[in-house]
């Protein structure tokens, strides 16, 4: 692709006998934010360590706004902005001091070096801050300082490595709030993800990467299309009748919660499938308090690709 | 990319002065300890077994080159707190010459243990010492004392990238003390058992704290002590500063 902004082709990294990369392959378009999905260990912290040039792969042809991370490392570093997992800042200097150091380190020469740093503390609402240290920060506050050095150039490419890790509810909507105000000036955001939600909120497409390596890839709603479309939920008012409303209801997949008292399987024609659980339900007397259609979670899509929902079917 | 190397340096020089200055109290205990310790074998434990004559003559330099091994493990914890912040990853991914965080780090290590020096030489003039000799000696001493500090510093650097946690800086601690008091800055090799006295003589740190004796002028030091505490030093570096080099390339494997 001539406009993509990251191509990753075959990049692989082992670990002594584990393989964190493993044939991975990647295109993000420029301008885009581009989500990569897995659980912890899926090799998302590789990728993006392979990507910003800290970590050389051992096979693959990676390239980076136009240039290769492992021949050409600093015209990529040129061009990057990195948000590792763990606030990358000197503790002990204040905000502004931070965005200094590192805009000296972009040869931005002294002026402009300050001019950036107040720009940016202005921008991250962190111009109150004046000379406290870092280390007296909030959790929400650092990320914003963490977000805004990563930014001291205005990279072509961005990558934000699980950034709401740890935060609360406050401060992640704060970085989601930034990152969003991001897209619309045109870099290009990878982000590394847990949270489906986040992946879903703040990503054009996703790749979902389990084993060091991506199973599927797509906008969300493709994904959520690709395992099997609509859902049914029924909740039953009797938690004792859930098994016998799994072997009388006409579905297929039924997945069982008993905590909730709820059933859930994939349903192809909505209005029949709807029609053909009350009915069963009604004649068998099995009292539902609700009974209702929707489309698949990230979640779920996540389980399914990941072949855990086979273990969970089994489970239950 | 060597264009930046000396601005980099420089500004990762900075980074450091500006750390002091948002802590003065680390900076001044940092200065103050060595002078604790002068105080307390120069009057309080009453050391000096075996030696001949003045016994502040002697503790003095004794006293200068400790605090340079000692110098060791603030270099270790300063490097391994880099790496354990992630803050040395954000460098490793800007366009700045790679070397310049090392380098900068070397700078303002340096830079203290000369502070360091000054205030234990104040101290001990305070106190009435006075070192003989001239000011050349007193040049030549300090760059002995500062050519052992620079090889303690990349023994650290080296040290704080293979431990790369700074909870490993407590059992290099356990390490540095005993091989900083097996060594003659407190009392002579001969009044100690025949085993002890020979590894104290090996001890790079008694060469260098026996050169500068010799410099000083203190009876019984003899100059042949001088080449060692050149040679050591260099052979020290000539092992661990490309072997921290090497490790801090290979972060990125």
């Amino acid at each position: 692709m001539a406009d993509a902004a990251i191509t990753v082709e075959g990049a692989e990294k082992r670990y002594g006998a584990k393989k964190a990369l493993d044939g991975l392959d990647l295109t993000v378009a420029r301008g885009t934010v581009h989500g990569v999905l897995g659980p912890n260990g899926a090799g998302k912290t590789t990728l993006v360590r392979v990507l910003s040039t800290l970590l050389r792969p051992d096979a693959g042809r990676i390239r980076v706004a136009g240039h290769d991370v492992v021949r050409e490392a600093y015209a990529v570093r040129l061009r990057i902005g990195l948000l590792g997992q763990h606030a990358a800042l000197d503790e002990e200097l204040g905000g502004r001091q931070n965005l200094e150091l590192f805009g000296r380190l972009h040869h931005l020469g002294a002026r402009r070096a300050r001019a950036r740093a107040d720009e940016l503390l202005e921008r991250f609402g962190l111009a109150g801050t004046g000379r406290k240290a870092v280390r007296q920060y909030s959790g929400g506050m650092r990320r914003r300082l963490d977000l805004a050095a990563s930014l001291i150039t205005e990279p072509e490419v961005l990558f934000l490595d699980e950034p709401t890790t740890g935060l609360d509810p406050r401060g992640r909507a704060e970085v989601w709030n930034s990152v969003r105000s991001l897209v619309g000036a045109g870099t290009t955001v990878l982000l590394t993800t847990q949270y489906l939600e986040e992946a879903d909120q703040l990503a054009d497409r996703i790749s979902v990467v389990d084993a060091g390596r991506v199973i599927a890839d797509g906008t969300a709603d493709e994904l959520k299309a690709a395992t099997g479309g609509d859902r049914i939920d029924v909740v039953l008012r009797d938690a004792d009748r859930l098994d016998a409303a799994v072997a009388l209801l006409p579905l297929t997949g039924i997945t069982v919660d008993a905590d909730r008292r709820l059933l859930s399987a994939p349903v192809t024609d909505r209005m029949e499938a709807l029609s053909a659980v009350v009915r069963a339900l009604e004649q068998a007397g099995i009292q539902a308090e609700d009974v209702a259609l929707r489309r698949p979670t990230l979640d779920e899509v996540f389980l399914h690709l990941t072949g855990d929902d086979t273990r969970m079917k089994e489970a239950a | 990319m060597s264009v930046h190397a000396l601005t980099d340096s420089w500004t990762m020089t900075r980074r450091e002065l500006a750390r002091w200055q948002r802590q003065p109290v680390q900076l001044a205990v940092g200065l103050v300890f060595p002078v604790m310790l002068l105080l307390m074998f120069g009057y309080l434990v009453g050391g000096g077994r075996g030696v001949a004559g003045d016994y502040r003559d002697y503790l003095i330099p004794g006293m200068l080159a400790l605090t340079m091994a000692f110098g060791l493990e603030g270099t270790m914890i300063a490097v391994t707190q880099d790496l354990d912040k992630g803050v040395i990853d954000r460098f490793r991914s800007m366009p700045m010459a790679n070397g310049a965080v090392l380098v900068g780090r070397s700078a303002a290590d340096m830079l203290q243990s000369v502070l360091t020096l000054l205030v234990l030489i104040a101290v001990g003039a305070a106190l009435g010492w006075r070192p003989g000799g001239g000011p050349a000696a007193l040049l030549g001493a300090l760059g002995l004392l500062l050519l052992f500090r620079f090889a303690m510093l990349w023994i650290g650097i080296h040290l704080a990238l293979v431990a790369g946690r700074p909870e490993l800086v407590q059992a290099v601690q356990i390490l540095v003390w005993p091989v900083g008091f097996l060594s003659n800055a407190f009392a002579t090799p001969g009044s100690m058992p025949g085993w002890l006295g020979t590894a104290v003589e090996w001890n790079p740190l008694s060469h260098t704290a026996t050169a500068v004796r010799h410099l000083f002028g203190v009876p019984g030091a003899e100059s042949g002590h001088v080449g060692w505490a050149f040679l050591w030093p260099l052979a020290l570096l000539a092992v661990f500063f490309p072997l921290a080099v090497r490790r801090f390339a290979r972060l990125s494997r």
